[in-house]
């Protein structure tokens, strides 16, 4: 048992000292040898995890590891503590596993950038953050995970500081994320009020006790606070701009890792949830409206990261369409199989890119496969993957959902599918756009180093066979992850799907047809014909639309940023020049004034001085008197 | 003899002793608001220590506990050593400002 | 008995007002020795016996004479010391009146100054003095042993010759003399 608590804390522990070695080694440190320390650092945690994996019980259910008193005052006690369970193993799995082959690619990748130790120090930084917030045993450790991840992912989004775009996403990714925050703070607020605890265990244990307004308000706070995490409606502008950084950054932070924390919050109080309906029905249209609104945006854009953002934040929309229904495994698969090729994707877009030397406009791409067929082969794959072709990760787990919403509700279950068809439509034109037809760009295409395309390799066959985590019973299969997870959250036993084998087979044959029509109108559009989009100027007024993102950013614009710029000046040139300032001199101009009369008192002359303290002592012993 | 203290105790009412060391006391802060050479302030100092002597050993007479004796001679003690060390500094005064006036201190305000 | 006190008090307030008086500081210090010789004599009929011993011992025997060393030495013997000024001289006497007043005020109202023991002709003799002094009180004791050491230790301190400055302080240039110089008196 201490050999498990011992590898536990080695888990975390290894990133954070590599991102302090490599940050005080950065300017003697060369991008290779730095990179293969944080891949190294990583990949010992990826196995310490695995033999914790090994080593689990599920029967003994969840392990809590507690490293030392944090906060111990009088009625708080709030340590710092990890908890292993199956729940926090899975996402351990997921941030080292992907989170090592993503270091690696980042070897290749980043090795002519001369801030390649900083990067990987940040990077090494982030995984730790990440593993605090999957593995901390209370709300307030995963706060810090949380608030951790934000932050490097505000550096990394930045990480070119010195363009002047990328710092001003990098200051809306975080803004957007403090605002989702301020949600997690007030709900652990909360919880604290009603219980006076914040661990996972007690809270989960005790949740019945809390008044049903408590409750939901809890819920609604922790959902909002997922949003911002998560991108999801209304805070999921940040998502498609965080494209500015690093391409490993938007494959680890911003597709496999940190965007699903809002899922992982959810699921870890699925407790919570599952005691208030309407919650979960927020969820439930939040997560549909986003996977919709997400999905046609993803139509019309012309970056080869934009539209792969745009997908992961419909994606994420599909997890959290899941989670409104109750169906907290099948999100959790669907973060898994997310994670895999998701991460390809942005990985093998960002070979695309290395090869043509910084190139994202799909419009002066096209006809790469023969050039770089590795990167081909693996953006094929994970495109199939995530399209939901049969037998795919992406099939098993989408398909999961559907089936879920299909016996929730008919509604979100015929949007999900419209979403899903519309996925496999733009998916499929990047891949026909940017490796098919002829080249329609000068630069000179080169396949990646090995660094680069081993990570796709690998995350190429996880996307493959990662289905097979939680294979369905009608393909043979007996949800094997559904019960790994049912030891951490108790609500997962009740997730049945309760159609027959029939309606399952039907309702699979609709998707794949959908989807297999979906392909072949993709391929006459875009192989056949290779249509571009033009200038958003020349198109009818509905694409326009979805072409400039539904302009959400201009309606938040015109919905925040003006009043709060008008209240902000008004209360500077009323508040602060009339009101604030005149005050604050008038109060030091006061106190000179008094000093002024006062300090004359203070004459120096000794027997002065004693006689000031002859009648002090005078008017004391007369109010003393007086007073009683 | 011892009759005739044991009398005297028991014929002076101990308001007397209280007011006699007030008054003594009063004199004493007279005379340090009053005066400026500094050995005569002293002086003064030890007088109000002497008539909270006084009191202390009134009512420790009255109260027949010999504690508030001890006190009246830890008293002495302090002001032994008081006297010392304010009778070196008035040493000091003379020698670096060749006055004892208390108003030549007035080095006390900026 | 009665009349013993009245003496010995007349005696006290006559010399304590004397040593606020008086133009020389040889005859206040004078007056003072009288005014706690007088202030022994309450000690006595107050049947504290060890204390008006150690009174005379300490503070006549000692103390006083300190004080007429130090004005020997600092010859300090001249009735220079001018007077103050009248609106000082006025406070002052208000100030102690004041509060003697209030003090007045205090034991009419509210204090409690009645005896509340029986009469123990043995309190003060130097036997229930020195038990309690070194019973109770021992550690006190020992401890103001230390106090004198210190004192002791300050006062050769302050009271030795300083090599490096010998010219009165108001001399020395440098010093600031903003708001008031010291030789303005």
């Amino acid at each position: 048992m201490v050999m498990t608590d011992l590898l536990a804390v080695l888990v975390p522990a290894l990133p954070l000292a590599g991102a302090v070695l490599l940050s005080a080694l950065r300017r003697k440190l060369s991008a290779t040898v730095a990179g293969s320390i944080a891949t190294a650092l990583i990949a010992i945690s990826f196995v310490a995890t695995v033999i914790l994996f090994s080593g689990f019980d599920t029967e003994a259910g969840g392990r809590t590891v507690r490293i030392l008193d944090w906060l111990n005052i009088t009625g708080m006690d709030i340590p710092l503590a990890l908890r292993i369970d199956a729940l926090s193993l899975t996402m351990m799995l997921i941030v080292t596993g992907v989170g090592a082959l993503i270091h690696l690619y980042s070897i290749g990748y980043m090795h002519d950038d001369e801030r390649a130790p900083t990067f990987f120090a940040q990077l090494n930084l982030f995984s730790f953050a990440m593993l605090m917030l999957v593995m901390g045993s209370n709300f307030l450790v995963t706060f810090i995970g949380w608030e951790g991840v934000g932050l490097c992912s505000y550096l990394l989004i930045g990480f070119w500081y010195t363009k002047p775009d990328y710092n001003y996403a990098a200051r809306k990714a975080f803004v957007m994320n403090r605002i989702g925050d301020v949600g997690m703070v007030l709900a652990m607020a909360l919880l604290f009020h009603f219980l006076g605890t914040l661990e996972y265990a007690a809270v989960m244990e005790q949740a019945h006790s809390i008044p049903a307004w408590g409750l939901l308000a809890i819920t609604l706070l922790l959902f909002f606070g997922a949003t911002g995490k998560s991108a999801q409606i209304p805070l999921f502008t940040w998502l498609p701009d965080a494209m500015a950084g690093p391409t490993p950054v938007s494959a680890l932070i911003h597709a496999a890792t940190m965007v699903t924390a809002g899922v992982f919050l959810v699921v870890r109080s699925s407790v919570l949830f599952d005691l208030v309906p309407y919650t979960r029905d927020v969820i439930l249209w939040t997560g549909t409206a986003t996977a919709l609104l997400a999905a046609t945006i993803g139509l019309f854009q012309n970056d080869i990261k934009k539209v792969l953002a745009y997908s992961t934040v419909s994606q994420l929309g599909y997890m959290f369409a899941a989670l409104g229904m109750g169906a907290y495994s099948a999100a959790m698969f669907h973060v898994t199989t997310h994670a895999f090729f998701k991460a390809l994707l942005f990985l093998a877009a960002g070979s695309v890119i290395h090869a043509l030397g910084g190139e994202q406009d799909i419009r002066k791409m096209g006809g790469l496969k023969g050039s770089i067929k590795i990167t081909f082969v693996t953006f094929f794959i994970g495109t199939i993957a995530i399209s939901g072709l049969p037998l795919m990760s992406g099939f098993f787990s989408k398909d999961l959902i559907l089936a879920h919403a299909f016996q929730h509700s008919p509604v979100a279950f015929g949007l999900l599918v419209f979403g899903a068809v519309l996925t496999t439509f733009y998916m499929f034109r990047l891949l026909f756009l940017v490796f098919y037809g002829t080249y329609r760009g000068k630069a000179h295409a080169h396949e990646s180093p090995l660094t680069m395309t081993v990570p796709l390799m690998v995350l190429a066959v996880l996307s493959v066979v990662g289905g097979a985590l939680n294979l369905p019973h009608l393909f043979g299969g007996h949800e094997p992850m559904k019960h790994f997870l049912e030891s951490a959250a108790a609500a997962i036993r009740s997730e049945e799907i309760e159609l027959s084998a029939s309606t399952e087979w039907i309702l699979m044959g609709i998707t794949a047809v959908l989807v297999f029509t979906t392909i072949a109108f993709a391929y006459g559009r875009f192989v056949k014909r290779t249509t571009l989009e033009g200038d958003e100027a020349d198109m009818p007024l509905l694409k326009r639309l979805i072409a400039q993102r539904w302009r959400v950013d201009e309606l938040y614009a015109a919905l925040f940023e003006k009043p709060y710029g008008w209240l902000s000046e008004h209360f500077h040139s009323i508040g602060e020049l009339r009101i604030m300032v005149p005050l604050q001199n008038g109060v030091g101009e006061a106190a000179l004034r008094v000093g002024n009369v006062v300090r004359k008192l203070q004459t120096g002359n000794a027997s002065f001085h004693l006689l000031a303290m002859v009648a002090g002592i005078i008017l004391f012993l007369v109010i003393t008197l007086l007073s009683n | 003899m011892n009759e005739g203290i044991i009398t005297a105790i028991r014929v002076v009412p101990l308001e007397h002793y209280v007011i006699l060391s007030f008054l003594l006391f009063s004199i004493g802060i007279a005379g340090v608001v009053f005066r400026r050479n500094t050995i005569i302030i002293l002086m003064c100092l030890e007088l109000m220590f002497n008539s909270v002597n006084l009191l202390l050993t009134a009512f420790s007479a009255y109260h027949s506990d010999p504690r508030a004796q001890v006190f009246v001679f830890f008293i002495m003690l302090v002001a032994a050593a008081e006297v010392t060390v304010g009778l070196a500094i008035l040493v000091m005064m003379k020698r670096n400002v060749d006055s004892v006036d208390v108003n030549q201190l007035n080095r006390l305000k900026w | 008995m009665l009349a013993f006190f009245y003496l010995f008090a007349a005696i006290s307030i006559i010399s304590a007002l004397i040593v606020v008086s008086a133009r020389s500081p040889i005859n206040s210090v004078i007056a003072l020795v009288v005014c706690f010789l007088s202030i022994a004599g309450h000690y006595i009929l107050l049947n504290a016996q060890f204390l008006a011993m150690v009174h005379i011992i300490v503070y006549t025997g000692a103390i006083m004479v300190l004080f007429l060393f130090v004005i020997m030495l600092l010859n300090l013997n001249k009735a220079t010391e001018p007077m103050k000024t009248l609106g000082t001289r006025v406070a002052a006497v208000l100030a102690g009146g004041l509060f003697f007043l209030t003090l007045m005020a205090a034991i009419r109202h509210g204090i409690n100054i009645t005896p509340a023991n029986e009469f123990d002709p043995g309190v003060g003799l130097v036997r229930s003095v020195g038990l309690s002094l070194f019973k109770e009180f021992l550690l006190p004791f020992e401890v103001s042993s230390v106090l004198f050491l210190s004192a002791m230790v300050g006062v050769v301190m302050l009271a030795k010759k300083e090599k490096t400055s010998p010219q009165p302080l108001s001399q020395v240039e440098g010093l600031p003399h903003d708001n008031a110089p010291l030789n303005k008196a």
